[in-house]
């Protein structure tokens, strides 16, 4: 057991209780003012709960009624990455990076060397003489990943990392928070059920301060009990057999997609690769009649059920679904058995290692 | 009618301009107005150093007595400004950061010498330190007097110029916010290393600009610097009390001396005032990430 950690904020109204495995990736999820946030801030040591306590492997970080122990956040040996990176404005980046070796009193050339390493891991060796206002917001996160690194924390805090990215950087931070978190404690808290498969082994959802699911990633989402794993399981997930840039399916079918790229810098004939495709239900358009000469993905499906989905309605058909308008379904005259084609472009598509 | 531009496609044009948006929603008479009050504070200004005797000037500045003034004058006023400093930084980051029984009065009574005469503030001063005051009459016997002296000159400027510190470094460390102080201890750093390498480079702007305006009021005391210092030539006679003194037996002088004060005002403004653009501007514009 790496962590240990139960705490309870009454004006938040937060009870928590959680573990966490040596080299283990969790992923906390929920909806906005959950308390998802709150975890990752009392272990971080930036939010001070009523009772509780911490320990990460065996060192007690804090312990509070009974006891009155608590760390300040420097003694506690741990990472933060949080949605905003946060990079000092005044240091360019290989001094952001030394910083923290630096605050542990290694040397100034030693916590150079360091860094330049760091910077290397993230790919960011090039960035070096920058300042952070001449970063883009992708690079600065990794900047911020090398920072968060740097100091080789027991266990790394990963708070909502990819939420300010655009759609082009999150996919490129992602495959590099892959690699790093293998084999390393990790917390990520995330509103992407993408992140959740792709990061973490085990997934808590937190909803009104309490958990209310928790088990294997793949678990909560294919067998959802809360209803806010159930509204994230909406997620189009098809497995097969990875090849280029698209996935072939048991039955045959193909779906072309965008490999995230730490997968797409992989040699390209490494065999059959088993994969995934993951695409969200909005962005699915739905036809009465196959689109021509489109390099769209296509799928012509049997209307299962339409339920509300806010303000969309959600179609079902088998494994699939889609959500459009009410109009758009008054429009095409859905009801269930009605055949259709489900259309969603490639760039929709993550292609994806199982 | 105010003209709506839509903001450039070119991310540079928006930051040479400073601001995504160029609308400027400014009714015409608000130009009218501010006008009339920049006239009535440069008008003044004008008419004094219309009054110069330029021909004299030399001869009148650099009389003995002169320059006795103005050197215990910038010779005060910087050390009060380092006062200021050594004082006024920690006080603005305790009002400014920490959470304390009595936060608000402190920071209310640390305004007082703003609102206060500072004629009452020099008596203060001399109730307190002077030969019978609370502190100065235990002070006396150990042998020190303070009033009437050179420190009793930088008490007095400091009295009055620290809350113009505290305030404008209070308010950037507000601004500056938090954050990067939280990221910093999480990477280990202790208090003292974030405040070195973190607080202060991210509030030197403020720093300096609450500096430049303390070192301005210093040159500028007179009320406080009269009653607990007295006006003795070379030892407590600062620029402004040479002037008042000389505006009775020379008045060429103490317009000569006046013009002189106003340009060393200006001149430390100019230098100083061009403080580098705060490091956290550029994070506030959206333009700096895109």
């Amino acid at each position: 057991m790496t962590l240990e950690f139960k705490a309870t904020i009454a004006a938040r109204n937060v009870e928590l209780e959680l573990t966490l495995d040596a080299g283990e990736t969790l992923a906390i999820m929920g909806p906005n003012g959950a308390g998802k946030s709150s975890v990752v801030q009392m272990l971080a040591g930036l939010l001070k709960p009523d009772s509780g306590r911490a320990a990460l492997q065996g060192r007690a970080l804090f312990s509070l009624s009974p006891g009155t122990l608590w760390l300040p956040p420097h003694e506690r040996g741990l990472g933060v990455l949080a949605q905003d990176p946060l990079l000092f404005p005044h240091l360019n980046v290989l001094e952001n990076v030394a910083f923290g070796p630096r605050s542990q009193g290694r040397g100034k050339a030693d916590s150079r060397a360091s860094a330049a390493h760091w910077l290397r891991e993230v790919d960011a060796s090039e960035l070096a003489v920058r300042l952070p206002s001449q970063l883009s917001g992708g690079q600065a996160q990794r900047v911020a990943l090398a920072r968060a690194l740097s100091t080789e924390p027991e266990l790394l805090l990963l708070d909502e990392p990819m939420a300010a990215l655009d759609v082009n950087s999150a996919p490129f931070l992602r495959s590099l928070l892959k690699r790093v978190l293998a084999g390393r404690s990790a917390i990520i808290v995330t509103h992407s059920v993408l992140d959740a498969l792709l990061l973490a082994d085990r997934i808590i959802v937190i909803d009104g301060g309490r958990i209310v699911e928790s088990g294997p990633t793949a678990t909560v989402l294919a067998h959802p009990r809360s209803a806010f794993a159930a509204s994230l399981a909406g997620l189009n997930v098809l497995q097969g057999v990875l090849e280029a840039d698209s996935l072939r399916m048991r039955d045959g079918g193909r779906v072309t997609g965008r490999r995230i790229p730490a997968f797409a810098e992989a040699p390209q004939a490494v065999g059959a690769l088993e994969g995934l495709a993951a695409f969200a239900p909005s962005a699915v358009s739905v036809f009465l009649a196959p689109p021509q000469g489109s390099p769209r993905n296509c799928f012509k499906v049997s209307v299962g059920e339409l339920e509300p989905q806010g303000e969309q309605i959600r179609v079902r058909a088998g494994a699939l679904s889609a959500d459009i308008s009410p109009a758009a379904v008054a429009e095409l005259g859905l009801e269930p058995g009605a055949e259709v084609y489900f259309v969603v472009k490639a760039a929709e598509v993550v292609l994806y290692p199982a | 009618m105010p003209v709506l531009v839509l903001p450039k496609s070119n991310r540079q044009a928006a930051r040479v301009q400073g601001r995504t948006w160029q609308y400027t929603g400014v009714p015409k008479w608000i130009y009218l107005v501010a006008a009339v009050g920049a006239l009535f504070i440069l008008l003044p200004l004008t008419g004094m150093v219309a009054q110069v005797n330029w021909g004299q000037f030399g001869a009148l500045v650099t009389s003995e007595s002169s320059l006795a003034a103005l050197v215990l004058s910038l010779k005060t006023a910087a050390a009060s400004t380092a006062l200021c400093i050594v004082f006024g930084v920690p006080l603005a980051l305790l009002l400014a950061r920490a959470q304390f029984l009595g936060q608000r009065i402190l920071r209310a009574l640390i305004l007082l010498p703003l609102i206060v005469p500072p004629v009452v503030g020099g008596l203060a001063l001399l109730y307190t330190f002077g030969r019978q005051g609370l502190i100065g009459k235990s002070l006396t016997l150990v042998g020190i007097d303070i009033a009437f002296s050179t420190t009793a000159v930088i008490m007095a400027q400091t009295f009055v110029a620290l809350p113009f510190l505290v305030l404008s470094l209070e308010g950037t460390l507000r601004t500056a916010g938090q954050k990067y102080e939280a990221v910093a201890a999480t990477l280990g750093a202790r208090p003292g290393t974030v405040l070195r390498r973190i607080t202060l480079p991210l509030v030197l702007p403020g720093l300096i600009s609450g500096a430049v305006l303390s070192f301005a009021r210093c040159l500028g005391e007179f009320g406080a610097t009269l009653t607990f210092a007295g006006s003795l030539q070379g030892v407590t006679r600062t620029m402004p009390l040479e002037i008042y003194l000389q505006r009775e037996t020379d008045p060429e002088a103490a317009v000569a001396l006046s013009f002189l004060l106003i340009a060393v005002a200006v001149l430390v403004v100019a230098l100083t005032y061009r403080v580098p653009k705060s490091p956290l501007r550029a994070l506030v514009s959206p333009e700096a990430t895109p």
